[in-house]
């Protein structure tokens, strides 16, 4: 008796901003491609192939995570939040706020990602200073900005500024 | 700790001759783009699905040169989902190749928008396949036999220069253009001067901006009216569409190309007619929609480079007092294996002929090579960085040779503010600026005067110390005539930018943008300046987003390119605004029975200005009267509220003969300062104080502005230290992506801080110069930082524009090496 052939697809079932989600998805499938091209969130970008860049962050059970580097067959029975879910109610949080009073988007290509990755930031450290938000972000990539209206953009809404 | 600091030392206002109050202008408004970016809730081409689109994969090469022996895509097409392919044959029969810029022998090239017979550079595309998921169309690309005949590669411009290999035959050489620009008599400078120092070599690297969405569109064919519709990315649409319709077989109008969101530009998205190409065909074969999104390590690959550039054999004139009088240079250009916008660059950097400096005499000998490279692609600073770059390299070495401060030394040869306007040896003009005012608030933000004791403290630590000054211009709005000193027969002159404004239904302002924003926050400017024209706040303005080509609001140069929306953008949509403006004006008086002088346009009214509260008309009713209730308009008065407005700025012509005029209309300056420390164990360079001064004269919103400067001061810094496409003798890319190829992260940065002046343009119409790619003054600092360390260490000769620690490391081992490079002949 052979092997049997490996499954090329199946089912799996999320909870994705706060909404349960079955799917079924090929088993080669990125999660980025299955967020953006399956669930139609592109909210959630992608802007490399190694895994360097940030873009595609989202949170898995509450975790800051690059969905390029994950299968979507991997988030099977995981809470995801991607950046559509962070203003759900309609109104900005805090820091998509303050993002916007400090400048800290230009193109707004890496911002999903940036919001993503200092959101969860947040919720560890409320008041971060510079150098940790730094850290917090060493994954993100951005082309733009250099990074200095981004960090401020943080900080300042630990310290309640913004 | 970074630290940013806001300064406005000084505020110069020179010939100031801006037509509006500072009203919404010059307010840093938070941009009303974020609203949506902030959410996810951009829209990016990749955003975008069609029923039964198709995803697209290019075969690419794995040679760097090689013909093309077969290819067989037969396994490919038996794949389930996969819905057809595209190959090099095909391609060279239902297209023409590109229209080519050069005159002989670059003017012979061909190139098409698939490889046809041969490759030229790894990662060209041979073939493409298009199947119902992006995983599918990789599996069938890999499928796809091609056959390769390895030939020789030439990664070098000067063993190009040879012709012993040559790339395409076609133009028998891999010279795709070649001149002398003369201007002044440098060989009576030289004669005279007091000193001459030679440099023989100094070298320009490869890298780019690597916006980070990569390049892509969503293509539809409309098989009824043989229409294409692309939803894309292409930063400069009008000329991408003088490309791609030609190529097609087709009229321009046939082609409509929308923008919406783009992810980042710097340049890097004005040659993407060779893959568009490919995709209108595939949709036009397939019958359906096609997408196509780069893969990071293809567009590093096979997208855009910036162009490398090599000076040789350079001789600077220096009287006794330390006054430059001038300089020769031969410069060898690399372009990778297609010229595409080029050889526009072998013209583009004599818009900052001088640099900064007084020099009138000056022989710039030029060639530019094909390679088996990538293509390169105009790049932020795109070709003025690397002439700048030479400039500034020039007035380190030249100052540190004759043991001169080199601070002094630019104070003594700036061009002075009292000259401006000052016309440059080959006819350009520098508009406005005060250059040693700049320098002097760089200086105060890096506090020069502790340098000699902030170095002392790190040599305790047994760090080598550096300071550096880059100064850059940022020159805007080309006059596309400079084309023809290249090749005399191009038809191309002047520049033009559209815009087009109207007064809606129920009082709402619409404007419509020709320019292709990318990031840089157009929306909010063009409110800012339409509030202020039409009396009304910015809110109420709604400016759409993105470049539709068949709103009829482009012109022949629309895009987002070469610094120039403050002008051209920005004065398109002024004019648009004033005629609007004019016609609610008079729409008022007849309305309110007043005479013209007497109506005023404030707070969202035209109103009696002093009269009763009741002579008040909303916008809406103006809107409402033209629109949808004018019977009573008498037949003589037909205002339209809605104007479309042609921005084109005057240049004269250049002379071909001379290669003089004035190639371009703004000069933004940028003075940046580095304080750099290098562990003498490691190379390693760190920046450790850094400051960005920027004039771009009236900043319509600073934020922005100050936005721009961090952005443009980051890809220096990046390319400075560590950005470089490397390649091995195969013609290999060894840096492909981001890890092998550096970009600056967050805590990469050093503290940034940044100050303005503001000398506003005499000639734009907001007195706004374009700005944004002044970026190279971060490169230079940083290369005369290094040079400074250095000095206590053997005092190498910083010879190229990227040095990483390897390079300082090998530096400080044999900084000989670098000095046998310079040679000073004083009398
Ligand atoms: S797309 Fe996931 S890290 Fe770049
Ligand atoms: S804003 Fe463009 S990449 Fe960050």
């Amino acid at each position: 008796m052979g092997t049997p052939a490996p499954a090329r697809s199946r089912a799996i079932s999320l909870e994705v901003n706060g909404e349960a989600v079955e799917y079924e998805v090929p088993a080669r499938r990125l999660l980025v491609h299955f967020i953006r091209d399956d669930l139609g969130l592109t909210g959630t970008h992608v802007g490399c192939d190694t895994g360097n860049c940030g873009a595609c962050t989202v949170h898995v059970d509450g975790v800051s995570v690059k969905s390029c580097m994950l299968l979507a067959v991997q988030a099977d029975g995981t809470r995801i939040a991607t950046v559509e879910g962070l203003a759900a109610d309609g109104e900005l949080t805090a820091l998509q706020r303050s993002f916007n009073e400090h400048h800290a988007l230009q193109c707004g290509y890496c911002t999903p990602g940036m919001l993503m990755s200092a959101t969860a930031l947040l919720e560890q450290n409320p008041h971060p200073n510079e150098d940790e938000v730094r850290v917090a972000l060493q994954g993100n990539i951005c082309r733009c900005t250099g990074y200095v209206n981004i960090v401020e953009a943080v900080v300042a809404v630990g310290e309640g500024t913004s | 700790m970074s630290t940013t600091t806001t300064t406005t030392p000084t505020v110069t206002e020179q010939q100031s001759t801006p037509t509006l109050e500072k009203g919404y202008i010059g307010q840093s408004i938070p941009r009303r783009e974020d609203k949506r970016l902030v959410q996810g809730l951009g829209t990016f081409f990749d955003d975008m699905r069609r029923h039964g689109m198709g995803y697209v994969h290019f075969v690419r090469s794995p040679y760097g040169h090689a013909k093309i022996v077969s290819i067989d895509v037969s396994k490919a097409l038996e794949l389930d989902g996969v819905y057809g392919t595209i190959t090099g044959d095909e391609v060279a029969i239902h297209t023409e190749p590109f229209f080519e810029m050069s005159v002989e022998p670059g003017a012979n090239i061909k190139d098409y928008a698939l490889a046809v017979g041969r490759v030229r550079h790894t990662g060209e595309p041979v073939a493409a396949v298009c199947a119902a998921t992006r995983e599918l169309a990789r599996d069938a690309a890999d499928l796809v036999e091609v056959e390769y005949d390895p030939l020789p590669v030439l990664v070098d411009a000067e063993e190009s220069l040879k012709d012993e290999t040559v790339l395409h035959d076609d133009a028998g050489s891999n010279v795709v253009w070649s001149g002398v620009f003369d201007w002044g008599d440098i060989d009576q400078a030289l004669a005279d001067a007091d000193h001459v120092v030679k440099i023989e070599r100094l070298h320009f690297h490869r890298f780019s901006s690597t916006p980070l969405e990569c390049a892509g569109a969503l293509v539809e064919y409309d098989k009824g009216t043989a229409e294409w519709t692309l939803h894309c990315n292409h930063q400069m649409p009008g000329v991408g569409a003088i490309w791609m319709a030609p190529a097609l077989r087709t009229g321009i109008d046939k082609l409509r190309f929308v923008t919406q969101d783009i992810g980042g530009g710097f340049g890097n998205k004005i040659c993407l007619h060779p893959q568009y190409v490919v995709l209108c065909l595939l949709a036009r074969k397939l019958g359906r929609p096609v997408q196509w999104t780069e893969w990071r390590t293809d567009q590093h690959t096979a997208n855009a480079h910036g162009n490398e550039r090599t000076f040789l054999d350079i001789e600077v004139g220096v009287m006794a007092d330390g006054t430059m009088t001038g300089f020769k240079v031969r410069a060898l250009d690399d372009c990778g294996a297609f010229p595409r916008y080029e050889p526009l660059g072998c013209i583009i950097w004599a818009q900052v002929t001088p640099g900064l400096y007084g020099w009138r005499n000056i022989r710039v000998d030029f060639t530019q090579v094909c390679t088996n490279k990538s293509p390169v692609s105009p790049n932020r600073g795109y070709s003025r960085m690397q002439h700048l770059w030479l400039t500034e390299r020039i007035a380190d070495i030249v100052a540190t040779e004759l043991g001169i401060d080199p601070v002094e030394f630019r104070k003594k040869n700036y061009v002075k503010t009292e000259q401006m306007p000052y016309e440059t040896p080959n006819g350009c003009v520098y508009d406005s600026g005060d250059y040693a005012a700049a320098l002097d608030i760089a200086l105060d933000l890096i506090d020069s005067g502790s340098i000699e004791d902030r170095r002392k403290e790190a040599a305790a630590r047994g760090k080598l110390l550096g300071f550096g000054i880059g100064s850059t211009l940022d020159s805007g709005t080309n006059n596309f005539g400079q084309s023809t000193l290249l090749n005399p027969d191009l038809q191309f002159s002047g520049n033009n930018e559209a815009a087009s404004v109207k007064l809606d239904i129920f009082g709402e302002v619409v404007v419509t943008l020709g320019t292709v924003p990318q990031g840089q926050g157009h929306e909010t400017t063009a409110a800012q300046v339409v509030a202020d024209i039409l009396g009304c706040s910015p809110e109420q303005v709604n400016v759409r987003r993105g470049h539709d080509t068949w709103f009829n609001s482009h012109a022949g140069f629309s895009g987002t390119y070469a610094s120039q929306f403050a002008f051209t953008g920005l004065g398109a949509v002024k004019g648009a605004a004033e005629l609007v403006r004019a016609e609610m004006v008079q729409l008022a008086a007849a309305v309110l029975q007043a005479p013209e002088e007497a109506i005023e346009l404030a707070d969202g009214f035209a109103r009696i200005k002093d009269g009763p509260e009741e002579a008040a008309l909303p916008f809406m009713a103006l809107g409402a009267i033209v629109n949808a209730n004018n019977a009573f308009l008498p037949p003589d008065f037909n205002p339209t509220l809605n104007h479309r407005y042609v921005c084109r700025p005057y240049f004269g012509m250049v002379d071909t003969e001379k290669k003089t005029g004035q190639l371009t209309l703004t000069y933004a300056t940028q003075i940046h300062a580095a304080v750099v420390e290098i562990d003498p164990e490691t190379g390693v360079v760190d920046v450790v104080d850094y400051a960005a001064v920027d004039d771009c004269g009236i900043r319509i919103n600073p934020q922005i502005v100050e936005g721009q400067v961090h952005g443009a001061t980051t890809h220096a810094l990046g390319a400075a230290l560590s950005e470089e496409f490397v390649y091995d003798e195969e013609g290999t890319l060894l840096t492909s992506n981001f890890y092998d190829y550096h970009v600056p992260h967050a805590l990469d940065m050093p503290p940034l801080k940044t100050g303005s002046m503001e000398s506003p343009s005499p000639v734009a119409p907001l007195g706004a110069k374009g700005m944004g790619e002044g970026g190279g003054g971060g490169i230079h600092c940083v290369c005369a930082a290094i040079q400074d360390a250095l000095g206590a260490a053997g005092k190498a000769i910083v010879y190229t524009s990227c040095n990483p620690p390897h390079r300082v490391w090998s530096m400080l081992q044999d900084p000989e090496a670098t000095r046998a490079n310079v040679s000073v002949v004083s009398k």
